[in-house]
């Protein structure tokens, strides 16, 4: 009886989930919106404003911070403590105290790291521009984190650990490392020196390497590592199809993870890094191609037999979607990682619509699809307000990162190719400031495709808000064609 | 015969299997750098930062000037010819941080410094549209501002110290007033020119009777590239 009555309670802390979905659907939104500024700035200097505080350089690394640990943070957080509960059979360890402390710490980071940037104080390293207390406190955030997560993983009651874990929690030690391996600095404090301050133990071309193996393995395992555990996990269950290849998922789990970590130095081809770095850099950086179509192969081929839901329901297709783009920008990466490429690509917007293509297109979308589903099962609704709404977020959305990217390519490459082009007296062809005037029409559409992305997130908050009213919008459902429906 | 249920089954065999895999990588790739010799060529004319210029850096890195500006000139015909000899790891061996910069939406400037008078970087950061009209550089009005430095910058140069920049302690204790005299120029820069050799010195934002985050900005500017002198350089030396 009493076995009975503890079964039927749910054991899931779910309120402290709801919590981070809100915080990741509200800085999602925030991070897109200093995006669009941000991008609307280059075509238009004039939005400066002339204001220190809303300068480029200063509003840059408050959209970083905000998309990445703010929206993705989050993210992270809202589905790898509702997986680790469900495949564990376990309540959080630590209760909703710990889990607690973690949201309520990593928001007042977020809003650290963000106004010390506009006023700033930055460290001036790329990703990871907090300031020495801002680290401390992402730390102590990191180490309630893997608290929770590990000593939930202790006490399951499922003899396996399911495979999305694997990836959370590969994840969360790797940034552990990374984050205390790149941030090690001394406070200019405790030698006279003002007190925002600090200087980082490494300089020049150490800094740089490690510097680059803490920022590309930022992508690689809390952009890349983390999503494919929401993939892993939310991927199956919309489907309702197992997992394509148990034995898949095994060798792109670790062959993933130990070549990730090798390949931080392509962001420094050319440089005055040694050659035999740069080469390992490129060489890993191609190798790393198999391990993510591998994955890619994995999310996708667990759609099989069920390919009619991509009509008739919207947040697979985000899903889906996301996956496809994950597959197209591992394959760009690999490619832009080639030296011979890289001459060209380096330094230009090329790199910032991969970027994006990997950011906008793989990233957000499987965490919009991950959204989609969570809300509806946290607030215990029948379903969303509206799935017209989630498709008409789909469509938007996608025709914003095509324009995004599209430009990027275009304004990239032409600019690395104006950069080396030469007349026929053998002179340079163009002066530095007309590639720089070629990119306004593409800086346009860039911030154009940018405002696409914006107003699909406003169209899901919407929809969440709307749902979590008890609202249902009253419009025609997606219907299985009548085959599907007769096999089904 | 090996099985993977051991991972699947045991947290900490998990937590093992997944430090191990990712150690390799950083380790192979990092702990080099710091231990082969000539990975830092050995180059005449390197030095530590001047009270002012590091005063400079520092506001260039608050700015956030390394989101469209690199300072790493690739061996290319192209970016030679543009910006001048490419860019050595001795260069940057007293960054903390590095600024080698992944973007360029502005010009490289790891050799900018002497390449154009004070009198138009000062108008380029009041409105850069004023010297080049196609810009799309924010404007940086803001560094005509004092230099509010002069209580801590000895603290900063004993944190570099502490971390490697070799300061000595004639330059610690004379840093105030090497700040000044920098800005200053003539007969009272003397004394920095032999402790910084190559400084640029003079007022640098035309408005003599206040140092301004202007002087700062300028002075490190201008000495971005200057240090070594190439023709002494044998190419064996640079080649990695």
């Amino acid at each position: 009886m009493t076995q009975a009555t503890y079964m039927d309670a749910t054991p899931y802390q779910d309120d402290l989930i709801k919590k981070f979905v809100l915080a990741a659907t509200f800085w999602g939104i925030v991070g897109f919106l200093v995006g669009v500024v941000i991008a609307s700035q280059l075509a238009f200097p004039a939005l400066n404003l002339g204001l220190e505080w809303t300068s480029f350089g200063r509003l840059r690394p408050v959209h970083t911070s905000a998309v990445i640990f703010a929206f993705g943070g989050n993210m992270l957080f809202a589905t790898s403590l509702f997986v680790v509960q469900r495949t564990c059979k376990a309540g959080l360890y630590g209760g909703a105290v710990l889990g607690t402390i973690l949201f309520y710490a990593w928001q007042l980071v977020i809003v650290i790291a963000a106004t010390t940037y506009v006023l700033g104080f930055t460290q001036g390293k790329e990703y990871a521009e907090p300031e020495w207390f801002g680290d401390l406190a992402v730390t102590v955030c990191w180490v309630i984190y893997l608290v929770t997560f590990m000593g939930t993983l202790y006490k399951r009651k499922e003899p396996h650990i399911y495979v999305a874990n694997w990836f959370f929690l590969a994840m969360i030690v790797t940034i552990a490392l990374l984050h205390i391996g790149n941030n090690l600095a001394v406070p200019t404090v405790l030698f006279g020196g003002p007190l925002w301050k600090s200087y980082n133990i490494y300089a020049g071309v150490q800094d740089a390497m490690t510097q680059w193996w803490y920022g590309h393995n930022a992508v690689g395992f809390f952009l890349t590592a983390g999503f494919l555990g929401i993939m892993y996990y939310f991927v199956p269950k919309r489907a309702e199809r197992p997992v394509y290849s148990y034995r898949l998922s095994i060798v792109h789990f670790w062959a993933l993870i130990f070549l990730y970590i090798w390949a931080g130095p392509h962001h420094l081809h050319y440089t005055a890094l040694p050659d035999w770095a740069q080469t390992l850099g490129m060489t890993f950086s191609v190798m790393l191609w198999m391990p993510s179509w591998g994955g890619m192969i994995n999310g996708l081929m667990t759609l099989s037999g069920s390919w009619e839901k991509l009509r008739t329901d919207p947040v697979i297709r985000f899903l889906v979607a996301s996956v496809g783009f994950y597959g197209m920008s591992t394959f760009e990466g690999p490619a832009m990682s080639v030296k011979a490429v890289n001459s060209l690509s380096h330094y230009t917007d090329w790199t910032v619509g991969h970027v994006h293509s990997g950011a906008l297109g793989w990233v957000a979308f499987v965490s919009f699809g991950a959204l989609y589903y969570l809300v509806p099962v946290l607030w215990k609704r029948e379903r969303l307000y509206s799935m017209r709404l989630v498709s008409y977020h789909f469509w938007i959305a996608t025709i914003g990162i095509v324009l995004y990217i599209c430009a990027m390519w275009i304004s990239g490459i032409m600019q690395g190719l104006m950069w080396r082009s030469y007349d026929e007296l053998g002179f340079l062809q163009y002066s530095f400031i007309e590639t720089v005037a070629a990119m306004h029409p593409y800086y346009v559409i860039r911030a154009a495709g940018g405002l696409l992305f914006l107003l699909g997130g406003l169209i899901m908050a919407y929809n969440f808000i709307q749902t979590i009213a008890g609202n249902l919008r009253d419009e025609e459902p997606y219907e299985a064609t009548v085959a599907a429906a007769a096999r089904g | 015969m090996f099985s993977h249920k051991i991972f699947e089954t045991n947290t900490l065999a998990l937590i093992v299997g997944i430090v191990l895999s990712i150690a390799a990588g950083g380790l192979v790739e990092i702990i080099p750098l710091f231990t082969i010799e000539n990975t830092i060529e050995k180059v005449e004319g390197m030095r530590p930062y001047s009270p002012l210029e590091l005063a400079g850096r520092g506001i260039y890195v608050r700015e956030g000037c390394y989101n469209c500006h690199s300072q790493m000139i690739r061996p290319f015909r192209d970016e030679v010819e543009r910006y001048g000899h490419y860019s050595l790891a001795a260069e940057s061996q007293y960054d903390h941080p590095f600024q080698w910069s992944s973007k360029r939406t502005g010009p490289d400037l790891a050799r900018v410094g002497g390449k154009y008078s004070n009198e138009w970087h000062f108008k380029h950061m009041v409105n850069p549209r004023s010297v080049v009209s196609q810009s799309i550089m924010p404007t940086y009005a803001h560094m005509q501002r004092p230099l509010n430095v002069s209580a801590t910058i000895a603290g900063e140069m004993k944190t570099l110290r502490l971390v490697g920049t070799p300061y000595t302690d004639e330059q610690i204790a004379n840093a105030v007033a090497d700040l000044e005299a920098q800005a200053t120029g003539g007969d009272a820069a003397k004394a920095v020119e032999a402790r910084y050799p190559k400084a640029k010195t003079g007022d640098f934002d035309g408005n003599p009777d206040k140092l301004t985050e202007m002087d700062a900005m300028i002075a490190y500017l201008q000495m971005l590239g200057t240090l070594v002198d190439f023709k002494s350089v044998k190419p064996e030396l640079v080649n990695r």
